[in-house]
């Protein structure tokens, strides 16, 4: 394994930032995997962290097949990170809205182009992503349609479901959708949270990733065979919407199986308490999404459903 | 007649609201009436159109019988932003200028971007006024999507500004408001000017001439206007240099916004505070006239500092 630092920048009162990747293996680039590019992204970066604890340990036994480097960043964007905040310190702004960035722009297009031109020959790349509303998903790997996505490829993951959603005007400037762009086969997957740690679901993506890289003949992994992915377009999820705000509570989990008519959660009147909405399941179906903040507004996806059984 | 545009409950206690002042001519006017709408705080830290606002109505109702069409003002897009000084959203951190057009069973912010623009849909014009943000001072400017600088340019040419901006087309920028109602008919000016958390009182007024002069062109104004000022119109990406701190430090500018440079004169330093130095002088890189400069001192390495409008573009 080598630490190396992929991209840095000085600064005039913080230490220099830094975008470190570990490297394990040589020959041809095959694998690179990205953890937290948002401040609040810590289970991404958890996730990373893991990884690269496995890699170590089966470079040293020996697991790795020649041939092969895998680069793992376990966060791009540090700085954030340590003064929790989701964007760019100085301008807000998200380097996961500034690729392939541009060398010459401004700070997040440079940190975006520095990185990308780093991880941007890689034959598989893979993103820990998180969602912008406060929520748990089901574990997943999701896809964008940008004219080069696999949907055979996603299913050796192993993960219990492959998301296909189409681009949209903001998508042209995310990692996912260049590295496609740039014939890297690109994966986002998502375990269940975002700013706290979730164990099994960081171990799951683990197993999920090295299931793949095994199948790939990148490295030796005699783990699960995982699910037989089922795939869905996003436009398949089906939104159970409140119609007013206050506190949100909910009486199932991600994973569940719901039938039609079940009581799924509930909005209360922030003052008096009193239950001012019952929201129910309008399918047979499996809890994907759930929304995972005391609050909630108004006219708000809280729970998304897939129909059919659970896995 | 102050009207609601849309209307959503917040969790606890409060229900935000999107309002318009809807002005409506006093006398009888014959035919179609043709409707203007003035749009603004998109972004809640650019306040520079809240002044355009006040004034364009200030004046409107001291000879109200002058007025032939219908005006619309929609001075707060984005309430909870300008309450809370947030750019985009609070409380999910949205650019709501990347939300457009919205969808009527999406999402709260998606719901009220979709109302917004079946509300403004219908105008003969709309004008969608922004401050830049916090970091960066603009000239009194239009800038339109090459895609639609037909509809657009001779309508910006009566707005009184000083700079016409023809950019290119942006996937990205598809999602902004001006390009969903650009992309419906209506033609909508965006006018970027001055700097975000303040109000230049001069350039409001400017704009504030220019837009009586268009509602004057369109039959919406019988008053006396201004003979608007003839603007720079560039759009040839190589007529702009941008100038990017090369490290990071506190830039202290050297010159005045809108000061015309020859090459190699010193526009800024950036200095290094804790040792006295200074960490580089930025130079003009070639002659031309400063449309735009930082305003907010701290860079870091890469940040804006300012854009030049090359002399071949500027008029003789």
């Amino acid at each position: 394994m080598k630490k190396k630092t992929i991209y840095e920048i000085n600064s005039l009162y913080r230490d220099n930032f830094r975008v470190t990747g570990y490297e394990f293996g040589n020959g041809k680039k095959s694998v690179c995997v990205v953890g937290s590019i948002r401040g609040n992204e810590i289970q991404q970066l958890y996730t990373c962290s893991q990884l690269i604890r496995r890699l170590k340990r089966m470079e040293a036994e020996g697991k790795l097949i020649k041939g092969h480097k895998i680069l793992v960043i376990p966060s791009i964007n540090p700085y954030s990170m340590n003064i929790k905040k989701r964007f760019w310190p100085t301008d807000n702004t998200d380097i996961n809205r500034m690729f392939p960035g541009y060398h010459l722009g401004e700070t997040t297009q440079r940190i975006a182009a520095g990185v990308f031109e780093a991880i941007k020959d890689y034959e598989y790349g893979m993103q820990f992503a998180s969602f912008y509303m406060p929520g748990e998903f089901t574990p997943h790997v999701r896809m964008m349609k940008a004219g080069y996505e696999s949907v055979e490829l996603a299913r050796k993951f192993g993960m219990p479901y492959v998301v296909l959603r189409n681009t949209r005007p903001y998508d042209t400037t995310t990692l996912n959708y260049n590295w496609q762009i740039w014939e890297t086969r690109a994966f986002s997957i998502y375990t269940t949270t975002t700013a706290q740690v979730n164990k099994e679901s960081a171990g799951m993506a683990i197993r999920s990733i090295l299931t793949f890289l095994a199948k790939q003949d990148i490295v030796e992994y005699c783990g699960h065979e995982g699910y037989c992915s089922r795939v869905i377009e996003d436009t398949e999820l089906v939104a159970v919407r409140t119609k007013v705000a206050g506190i949100f509570e909910s009486d199932v989990k991600v994973g569940d199986e719901v039938t039609k008519g079940q009581q799924l959660a509930r909005v209360i009147d922030p003052y008096e308490g009193e239950v001012t909405e019952i929201l129910t399941a309008p399918i047979d179906g499996v809890v994907f999404f759930e929304h995972n903040d005391p609050l909630t507004y108004a006219d708000t996806a809280v729970i998304k459903l897939i129909a059919g059984e659970a896995l | 007649m102050v009207k609601t545009v849309a209307s959503v409950g917040l969790p606890v206690d409060e229900v935000l609201e999107i309002k318009k002042n809807h002005i409506t001519p006093v006398n009888q006017v014959k035919g179609k009436k043709k409707r203007i709408s003035i749009v603004t705080g998109i972004h809640g830290d650019e306040l520079e159109g809240q002044y355009v606002c006040f004034e364009l109505i200030r004046r409107i109702e001291e000879e109200k019988e002058k007025l032939t069409g219908i005006v619309d003002v929609y001075p707060a897009m984005n309430p909870l932003g300008i309450d809370s000084i947030t750019r985009g959203i609070p409380g999910f951190d949205l650019d709501m200028n990347r939300l457009f057009p919205g969808s009527s069973d999406g999402d709260m912010t998606e719901y009220l971007a979709s109302e917004i623009v079946e509300d403004v849909a219908g105008s003969d014009v709309c004008i969608d006024i922004h401050a830049s943000n916090i970091y960066l001072t603009e000239i009194p400017q239009i800038r339109i999507n090459e895609l639609h600088k037909e509809m657009l340019v001779p309508l910006a040419e009566k707005l009184n500004v000083d700079f016409i901006w023809i950019h290119g087309a942006n996937t990205v920028l598809e999602a902004t408001f001006a390009h969903s109602l650009n992309s419906r008919g209506v033609p909508t000016l965006v006018v970027e000017m001055g700097v975000g958390m303040r109000i230049t009182k001069a350039y409001c007024n400017q704009l504030v001439d220019g837009i009586f002069h268009l509602m004057h062109s369109l039959g919406i104004w019988q008053g006396e206007t201004i003979t608007p000022r003839k603007p720079i119109v560039s759009g040839n990406p190589e007529d702009v240099s941008y100038l990017n701190a090369s490290t990071s430090g506190v830039f202290v500018p050297s010159v005045k916004h809108w000061e015309h440079l020859k090459k190699g004169e010193e526009i800024g330093r950036i200095i290094d505070p804790l040792r006295g130095k200074v960490l580089d002088t930025i130079l003009s890189p070639v002659d031309g006239i400063l449309f735009t400069i930082r305003e907010y001192p701290i860079v870091d390495e890469g940040s804006l500092v300012g854009r030049l409008l090359r002399a071949e573009a500027l008029p003789e």
